[in-house]
């Protein structure tokens, strides 16, 4: 199946700063795509260069067969909603989500039938005749979307959709959006700076650093197989533990640090005595009170013991910060499954970490 | 704490008080020993004009004095052919300059508040130049440029665009560019803060949604900056009306708009209340206007709602 939209070593500059440097990228049809990022990272610009309202100093941007060079963006089939939903103040509900539909010409009655239809898919079918400034923000935030989605663009583009509201309604709105792709079957594109926003609502996500790709893969891929340290880092939390590579085998590698021996499961070509870094998230870590025999016995891997700093509390979950005897901190993350008066687990408790071989990512980048 | 909340009583009172005391003293007051002295008739006197109220006199010389008033005035420039031409001429020539005015300023605050922003001062500065010197001596300075000799015939002849000097000043034109060249700042000043407050994305998003730049232009830049043309526009309007210098010193005895009717009047005949008068018929064609467009407003937003 040929990519809906292709960058083909898309470079943009502006002044003596690289927005976007030779990237390369496809995104298929009916995707929900995510371009995922810190502020800086180019993210923005290649929406807005795939909306037109840039244009590349160098390579291409095709959508499905069409080369957009030159394509003004009144002439493009996508259609954006912005950041600051820019609705226009002077029209109401009905005349902004029909903006689009008059610059077609299309027939009277068909427009007051696309803003009735549109109207009942973000549900404000009452509110037509209002002004932006009579509407809340989450309103606003609908009439912003319905009116990208009224021409029925062959991408919408989403710009922060939901950075604007409050976390509540943030993440019911999320279920909503990807809820309104699925039924469009339409590509969405959407740009955020919030990787829980991109973990659930993205088929597959482009995660971005200065200017270039650093990894595409879907949600699980990108936080269980991170490619780099900066993609860990990026999205989610995790533990680097830097070492030496100490042994490799069919399957899995030892790697060695003062105090610690990790068993990574990993087919990553490396060699004997090459440095490296075990990736380890949180969660992935069982915290216990007990030393089991082989760890007394002084043979133990993936796993070590130390003293609890401080404990996170977040609600569904704590994370607890970790002193290795080596002196080495560790995060290790639990769900707190029982009230606060039946946990064990307090600060300055002697505990034992552990985790299983394929808990680990080995990263040499 | 009872003294800070009465305090604060007082201060916001005051704060009200201010401006409404203001109104009263330098507008209300003035305005009606105007309308008094237009109901009044004119007479070789110590001030021109009867009956003059005088509390001394005792009530009923009040009363007498009440009863003298009458709206003979009013009728006179009902009547007069001369006055109702008066206020037409400066009806046309306010409603043509603001006209020009908003042509010619409208695309110089829309370069304006697109200029780069460094740029923006320095350029809104060189709008308010001519400020600096006095208004009487760039009106003079028009007539120099203007009249047979001037500098306008010279050049024009020196470039054989015309054989002989052609006569510019006591025109009708000379009238209209003198007031567009006094106004312009006037106008371009509220039209560049309407313009420059225009949110680009906004434009963007007429784009995206297939609007080319000259759509965009008039479906979202001029119903965003109205408040900015009819600002601008009244800013113009209402004093082109009352305009006394500029058609005394660049136009004619056909170009007598109601401000020169009016100080001729009042200077010439000595005719307080007939003079009086036409002041208060300016203002009620002046107030009007603005009346109907304020309702209008109030009713869009009671609309909106």
């Amino acid at each position: 199946m040929a990519p809906l939209v292709t960058f083909e070593r898309i470079t943009k500059r502006f002044g003596a700063f690289t927005a976007v440097d030779d990237l390369t990228l496809a995104i298929n049809e009916r995707e929900f795509f995510a371009l995922l990022g810190p502020s800086g990272c180019g993210k923005t610009t290649l929406l807005r260069l795939l909306a037109g309202f840039e244009m590349p100093d160098a390579g291409r941007v095709v959508l499905e067969t069409q080369d957009l060079a030159g394509v003004p963006p009144y002439r493009r089939p996508v259609n954006m909603m912005f950041q600051s939903y820019a609705l226009f103040p002077h029209l109401t509900v009905a005349g902004n989500i029909a903006f689009g539909l008059k610059q077609d010409a299309l027939p009277k009655g068909e427009i007051a039938a696309r803003v009735d239809e549109m109207l009942v898919l973000v549900q404000l079918s009452g509110l037509a005749g209002r002004r932006p400034d009579q509407l809340s923000g989450g309103q606003r935030q609908r009439v912003a979307l319905a009116r990208s989605l009224a021409k029925r663009p062959k991408v919408l583009l989403l710009d922060e959709p939901l950075a604007a509201l409050d976390r509540k309604l943030r993440e019911e709105t999320r279920f909503e959006l990807k809820d309104l792709q699925q039924r469009l079957a339409t590509s969405f594109v959407i740009v955020t700076h919030d990787q829980d926003e991109a973990m659930a609502l993205a088929d597959r996500i482009a995660v971005m650093d200065r200017g270039r790709i650093a990894q595409v893969g879907t949600p699980t891929e990108i936080y269980e197989q991170p490619s780099s340290r900066w993609v860990a880092n990026f999205v989610g939390n995790v533990n680097l533990i830097e070492g030496r590579v100490a042994q490799v085998y069919p399957g899995f590698v030892t790697i060695e640090r003062e105090g610690l021996r990790l068993r990574v499961a990993q087919a990553e070509a490396v060699a004997p005595g090459m440095s490296a870094w075990a990736a380890l998230r949180p969660e992935k870590i069982r915290i216990a009170h007990d030393v089991p025999q082989d760890a007394v016995d002084g043979a133990a891997e993936n796993g070590a013991s130390g003293v609890i700093t401080d404990i996170g509390y977040l609600g569904t979950l704590s994370i607890y910060k970790v002193r290795l005897d080596s002196g080495l901190v560790l995060k290790a993350a639990a769900m707190n499954e029982s009230r606060q008066a039946a946990r064990t687990v307090r600060v300055n408790d002697r505990v034992w970490l552990s985790w299983t071989p394929d808990a680990t990512v080995l990263l040499t980048a | 704490m009872m003294t800070a909340k009465t305090n604060r009583h007082w201060t916001a009172r005051l704060a009200i008080l201010l401006p409404y005391g203001w109104l009263v003293a330098f507008f209300l007051a003035p305005f009606l020993i105007i309308l008094k002295i237009s109901l009044s008739q004119s007479a070789i006197a110590q001030p021109p004009y009867t009956p003059v109220f005088d509390l001394a006199t005792g009530w009923e010389s009040l009363k007498d004095a009440f009863s003298a008033l009458s709206l003979d005035n009013y009728a006179s420039i009902v009547t007069d052919r001369f006055y109702a031409w008066s206020y037409g001429k400066s009806l046309q020539v306010a409603t043509v300059s603001t006209a020009i005015l908003l042509l010619i300023g409208y695309p110089v605050a829309y370069a304006l508040a697109r200029a780069p922003r460094r740029w923006q001062a320095t350029l809104v500065l060189l709008v308010v130049l001519p400020f600096w010197t006095s208004f009487l001596i760039r009106v003079y300075a028009w007539i120099n440029i203007l009249q047979h000799d001037g500098l306008l015939n010279q050049a024009l002849i020196a470039l054989h665009v015309i054989d002989h000097p052609v006569t510019w000043l006591a025109t009708d034109q000379a009238v209209y560019l003198g007031i567009v060249y006094s106004y312009f700042p006037f106008m371009v000043l509220p039209l560049y803060a309407a313009l420059e407050k225009l949110d680009d994305t906004l434009l963007e998003a007429a784009a995206d949604l297939g609007a080319p730049p000259w759509k965009a232009f008039f479906a979202i830049t001029v119903p965003l900056s109205l408040p900015g043309i009819v600002a601008g526009a009244l800013l113009c309007f209402i004093p082109i009306m009352g305009e006394f210098v500029i058609p005394d010193l660049l136009g004619s005895s056909a170009t007598a708009m109601i401000g020169q009717t009016l100080w001729m009047e009042f200077f010439a005949n000595r005719d307080w209340p007939v003079a009086s008068a036409l002041a208060a018929v300016l203002l009620v064609i002046l107030v009007t206007p603005i009346m109907i467009y304020r309702r209008r407003e109030a009713r869009q937003i009671d609309k909106a709602r």
